[in-house]
């Protein structure tokens, strides 16, 4: 490890905490409805998207008409991105002429994007019309990551909110985030990186001759604008197969330090919108805090072992950290801190292949996701994954000190633990059980790469990826109809049996009076909870998925050190 | 009730419970707790599997395991046993006298008819409404409401008190409890509960098992464990094919075993033990509960709102000093207090008499024979003059009284009050002690101060209270000036002067919609609404039968201060839960390390470095943890029928000890406990090795 190697990642983080008040206040003024500085121009667009679309911005809803419209509009939009993929021969904007996606490749895309998750079973250069990418999966890209921040939102009004029957109006949540968050940040976002180099047009494939006398095709198209809302949506999915390790996506240091910030910008500064709604800021930074040395750990150690490199490597005398699969313009370090912040986010974005680190290192990606995505997360999902876990931490602990316990002056009670625990079952439930099938069916082995313990790690990644809507693939395992079908159905209950109980949380906890704090009330401020709330994370996380990464990683590790690989 | 303390493994509770433990495995009792169900499915489906292999000759270690799992589940259901048998015993002090008294149930009866034709039966055959007629060395058969009469009751068979106590029909001293005996007079009084409905009954059935119903915290906990018991279900599964693909045969036993030590068995075997044992200890402090819910409520409670009267000050105000006016002596204004108070029956009028007696410069035989010279007429108190006093038979009259009225009446007779005993006046008053004046006909001679005392040690118990986060508000009947000022003294966080039913009331729920918990105590039958709307009501026993209908608890020792007690139990019961699950979830951590290298070092070979306590072989790493994980139930059931120790401290600090104890110390403990018995089983060659 290098001085240099943690300044990158000391950079990163300091230019994020720059944002975190401005943006969060930001945040919680734009979905209070209150005026920003972009009112003037924003205000009459958003009124008359609402008159167009006939939504009565001021009529909130109650917790079940929200996840309705919620569930309604993501099939919706699925279902327009299913069709657009299987009819995009006939359709413009396809220069290289590409053919229609076939129907379970179409599905399994189609609710990767829906769901926010982005796994790729295809390479964008070679499958995707300019028109799939930019008003297919573009739209995915802003109203996924809109619809995770509305239901962030939501939760947190319930929070907020005493003896109230409604937690806000899905629509108007979506629109504002959209308008007023997304797109701006976009559009500043994606001039940056085309002035960094990465392409902006619709012009046909380049073919060059290279140095050799080869032929090469350069891929073009709308790039820089897919690819800053890839990541500002923690989204993930590239245009090119190899997403941000490619030249195209992520050309120099710039726009790595660029895409890292932009992956952590929304889902660090909703803690700061979660203080400004419960009016105590220091919830919002205990939650910050907490998320923040998770990533530090998981930093840390994938750090530490892409560093420590290869003994087998070592054993040829190449000393060193570990190279292999990393772009030379990153590094080790760089490599490192975007695996990690990829993963603890359900961004999903790679910039090396991680399925070329170290046993140790790739560990570290996987058991971000088993943690379920809680560190900054997904853009929203993170933070309501988060209260899952303050909620079951807040019941331990308020148990252990004698009293019905309380969050934020509510009690957490019965139907509240019922629907943290249904929802911790789901990464569990989703994860291992078809990790278990494809390990034991033909039709899950038969597209993968790698033997022993590498390719169970490869199965066990994939399907954590997916159910956890990360889209980070750890590469080595081919599309095939069981992949795509069974991938999508995780995809999907990854999404919504997650996302239906945050609602029916913010509807229970909008009901709940709030209860004044006493010293009988442990506070959820202080160093000690903060360090209870990593424990449970990590401990119920590392409970849960141990005897799998124990077979995979953990082992291959073990195995590697004795020379065998896999 | 007498002696109450019990050593925990009692021989007549500890036969009778480890029966109980075998009738327990019944499988429709069994699925009262999900954890615990699963372990019992475990076991059975490994005792196939010790059959199918005993034809190969592997059956040793499966009957092993499938032993350990029986006991795990024994160990369980031994738990929940024994807080059932110390509770039951607790209970049966209580209805022992109940089930074979024969009441005197009367036919006809009209108020003041006096004798009329009575019958007797059973007590268990009474019912609501009967009249039942109670004389002299009756038992009364069952609770109830004197309706005629007044008695004496030996009420030491529930309270332990041995001194007799006055019952008698109307007002607030009415009710009748079952099991106790009337040692004077006759009283008729009305039963207030069919058979299984009385307090004792209730209470009973919630110290057993079977009829308990689950309090709502302890439901939500139940989901938790149950929740994780799935996760755990379904990481145990999942190895199947794991290690399948990795080339390893899966053995269906050790598959249980893991489960088996990974789901929260140890709260979940103790969680039934710990609640009925909340319950027992709420019944050794006399106290019956109506439900759990109202114990559990207990520990949420806050704001406690009591009584100034008996529970932060002596019943009533005394006299503690006389001053005298300028050029009084001394001896001359003790003697006039003195007579003066003679023949006032009051406590405060007594009290009086207390103090001036010795300092009245009387003979001493004057002073014990208590008698007023002679020819002396005593005045006695009268709302119209609110003066009470003597006329000697030289002419010359004694007055005690309010200030007003002492002065108007020297007014009277051209008299006055000097400037400095009018500011002693003003000074008492303000004090929160009430002044009395003393006088002759001619001139205000003194000043008597009565004045509240408080309970010894009130002081710190209110400062214990609010560090528990509780705040305490004083309910009285006298006005906001001596209020504050005994609320003051005594420590108390607020005060409710010129208290009412309905002010209390509008207490209560101004108190709830800013969202805290109440708890009261009270005893008349105007507290009644009070006691119902309050979130914990404890009714005295002494008090109405309304009273007590209305409230949760009813303290048979007639106790106000007891609430504080009911409020740590209440705690102390949600703090044993957690801490519990707390250490049953951080024990898995070495269990992994125990039992996951024995899985998978036949298929991989490198695993055996995750084996960080070197335990001797894969059968001895597999069974030491499932030995250590039956053990320690039986090692905690101590703790979960004690409760864990209780300090009123603040929240953070109570947090952050229990998370070092039962989190850091649950992490460690397994490591050190299994790699013990993993040594124990190497001595008695029992590890396996073929």
């Amino acid at each position: 490890m290098t001085i240099t190697g943690w300044l990158q990642a000391a950079l990163v983080f300091a230019l994020v905490c720059v944002f975190v008040k401005p943006l969060g206040i930001y945040m919680a003024r734009v979905f209070e409805g209150e005026r920003v500085f972009l009112s003037p121009v924003l205000a009459p667009v958003e009124r008359g998207l609402y008159r167009l679309c006939r939504i009565d911005a001021d009529r909130e809803m109650g917790w079940k008409p929200y996840a309705f419209s919620v569930v309604a509009f993501s099939l919706v939009s699925f279902a327009y991105l299913y069709v657009l993929l299987r009819v995009q021969a006939f359709l413009p904007l396809n220069p290289q002429g590409f053919g229609n996606l076939a129907p379970d490749l179409a599905w399994n895309t189609a609710i990767s994007f829906m769901t926010n998750t982005n796994w790729q079973f295809y390479s964008g250069e070679s499958t995707m019309s300019y028109l799939s990418q930019m008003a297919g999966l573009g739209w995915h890209m802003f109203v996924s990551a809109g619809t995770g921040i509305a239901i962030a939102i939501a939760l947190m009004r319930g929070l907020a909110r005493r003896s109230a029957s409604t937690i806000g109006n899905f629509w108007v949540d979506l629109t504002r985030c959209v308008l007023y968050v997304l797109l701006p940040i976009a559009v500043v976002g994606s001039l940056l990186l085309m002035w960094q180099g990465v392409p902006q047009n619709f012009a046909a494939y380049t073919t060059a001759k290279t140095v050799e006398g080869a032929a090469q095709t350069i891929p073009q198209g709308p790039m820089a604008s897919m690819e800053v809302i890839k990541e500002l949506g923690t989204n993930g999915g590239g245009f090119v197969n190899a997403n941000s390790a490619a030249p195209w996506e992520n050309p120099t240091g710039f726009t790595n330090l660029l895409e890292l910030v932009l992956i952590l910008l929304i889902g660090a500064s909703l803690t700061y919108t979660f203080g400004r709604y419960v009016r105590n800021q220091r919830q919002g930074w205990a939650l910050f805090a907490a998320m923040t040395i998770i990533l530090g750990l998981g930093f840390t150690a994938a750090y530490a072992a892409e560093a420590a490199g290869n003994p087998i490597v070592h054993a040829l005398g190449v000393l060193g950290g570990n190279f292999e699969g990393k772009e030379t313009r990153f590094g080790v370090a760089a490599s490192s801190l975007f695996a990690t912040i990829t993963t603890v986010t359900s961004c999903g974005a790679v910039n090396a292949m991680h399925d070329s680190f170290t046993a140790l290192g790739g560990l570290i990606p996987l058991f971000n996701m088993q943690l379920g995505e809680v560190v900054f997360g997904g853009v929203g999902s993170g933070f309501y994954g988060m209260i899952y876990y303050v909620i079951l931490t807040v019941f331990i602990a308020g148990l252990m000190v004698g009293r019905t316990p309380e969050y934020l002056g509510k009690k957490i009670e019965r139907r509240e633990v019922q629907l943290a625990i249904l929802a911790a079952l789901i990464v569990p439930v989703f994860a291992l059980i078809p990790a278990g099938m494809a390990t034991v069916l033909p039709a899950g082995l038969a597209t993968l790469n790698n033997a022993g313990p590498h390719g169970f790690s490869e199965i066990l990644y994939a399907y954590t990826s997916m159910v956890n809507n990360n889209g980070s693939a750890f590469a080595g395992l081919g599309s095939n109809l069981w992949w795509n079908v069974s991938g999508g159905v995780v995809m999907l209950f990854g999404r919504i049996a997650i996302m239906i109980p945050v609602l029916a949380l913010a509807g229970a906890l909008a009901r709940k009076r709030a209860i004044p704090e006493t010293v009988g009330t442990f506070g959820t401020t202080s160093p000690i909870f903060v360090v209870l709330l990593i424990g449970v994370i990590v401990i119920v996380g590392a409970l849960t998925f141990f005897p799998a990464d124990a077979l995979g990683p953990i082992v291959e590790q073990l195995l590697n050190q004795q020379g065998k690989t896999f | 009730m007498v002696s109450r303390s019990r050593s925990l493994f009692d021989r007549t509770i500890l036969v009778p419970a480890i029966r109980e433990s075998f009738i327990k495995l019944d499988p429709r009792v069994q699925l009262r707790n999900p954890v615990m169900f699963v372990v019992e499915v475990g076991a059975l489906v490994s005792i196939f599997y010790a059959f199918r292999d005993a034809r190969n000759g592997q059956a040793g270690f499966d009957i092993a395991i499938s032993a350990w799992l029986w006991f795990t589940v024994l160990f369980a259901n031994f738990a929940e046993a024994m807080a059932e048998g110390r509770g039951k015993a607790q209970a049966e002090y209580l209805r022992r006298t109940k089930t074979d008294t024969i009441a005197r149930r009367l036919v006809q009866w009209t108020r003041g008819s006096g004798t009329s034709l009575e019958e007797k039966i059973p007590a268990t055959q009474l019912r609501r409404g009967d009249r039942v007629v109670a004389e002299v060395n009756d038992l009364i058969a069952t609770d109830g409401e004197i309706v005629e009469g007044a008695a004496t009751v030996d009420e030491s068979a529930i309270t332990g008190e041995s001194a007799p106590v006055i019952r008698e029909a109307g007002g607030d001293r009415s009710s009748v409890t079952g099991g106790t005996r009337v040692l004077s007079d006759r009283i008729v009084y009305e039963v207030s509960a069919n058979p299984g409905e009385s307090f004792l009954d209730r209470m009973i059935s919630l110290v057993e098992g079977a009829q308990r119903q689950k309090t709502p915290n302890e439901i939500a906990l139940s989901i938790l464990l149950s929740g994780l018991t799935i996760i755990f279900v379904i990481a145990v599964a999942t190895l199947a094919p794991f290690s399948i693909y990795a080339g390893a045969t899966p053995s269906v036993v050790v598959l249980i075993a893991l489960l088996v030590c990974l789901i929260p068995t140890t709260i979940g075997g103790l969680l039934s033990a710990i609640g009925i044992a909340g319950m027992d200890r709420v019944l050794q402090r006399n106290v019956l509960a109506m439900s759990g819910r109202a114990v559990e409520a207990a520990g949420d409670v806050d704001t406690l709102l009591l009584d100034k009267t008996g529970t932060i000050t002596l019943g009533n105000r005394q006299a503690t000093e006389v001053v005298c006016a300028a050029g009084v002596r001394e001896s001359t204004a003790y003697r006039a207090a003195y007579y003066a108070s003679l023949a006032d029956e009051t406590p405060e009028g007594r009290s009086i008499v207390l103090l001036t007696g010795s300092r009245a410069g009387l003979a001493a035989d004057e002073v014990t024979n208590g008698s007023l010279p002679a020819g002396s007429t005593v005045v006695p108190f009268s709302a119209y003059t609110r003066m009470s006093g003597v006329d000697f038979a030289d002419g010359s009259q004694v007055r005690k009284g309010a200030p007003d009225a002492v002065r108007a009446w020297v007014a009277n007779g051209g008299g006055t009050i000097s400037e400095t005993l009018a500011g002693d006046v003003e000074k008492v008053a303000r004090a929160g002690g009430t002044p009395l004046l003393l006088a002759d006909k001619e001139h205000v001679i003194a000043m008597i101060a009565l004045r509240d005392i408080l309970k010894p040690n009130t002081r710190v118990r209110f400062d214990r209270l609010r560090a528990m986060g509780i705040r305490t508000v004083m309910i009285t009947g006298d006005n906001p000036l001596t209020a504050s000022a005994i609320a003051r003294e005594a420590g108390v966080d607020d005060f409710l002067a010129e208290a009412t039913p309905e002010t209390k009331m509008t207490l209560i729920k101004r108190e709830q919609t800013e969202g805290r918990l109440v708890a009261m105590t009270g005893d008349g039958t105007n507290d009644a609404p009070a006691l119902a709307q309050a979130d914990v009501g404890v009714a005295m026993n002494s008090g109405t039968q309304a009273a007590k209908e209305a409230a949760n608890m009813v303290d048979l020792d007639s106790d106000p201060t007891k609430l504080i007690e009911i409020v740590e139990i209440g705690k102390q019961l949600l703090m044993t839960r957690g801490s519990l699950t707390t250490f049953s979830i951080a024990n898995d951590v070495a269990k992994y390390f125990a039992i996951l290298p024995a899985m998978f070092t036949a298929a991989y070979p490198a695993m055996a470095a995750l084996n960080v306590m070197r335990l001797a072989t894969p059968q001895s790493a597999i069974l030491s943890a499932i030995i250590f994980n039956a053990l320690i139930i039986v090692a905690l059931i101590p703790l979960a029928l004690r409760g864990v120790p209780y300090r009123p401290r603040g929240a953070n600090a109570v947090l952050r000890e229990n998370v070092l104890i039962y989190g850091l110390g649950g992490i460690i403990v397994p490591f050190i406990g299994i790699k013990l018995i993993d040594l124990i089983l190497v001595a008695l060659h029992l590890t396996g090795a073929q």
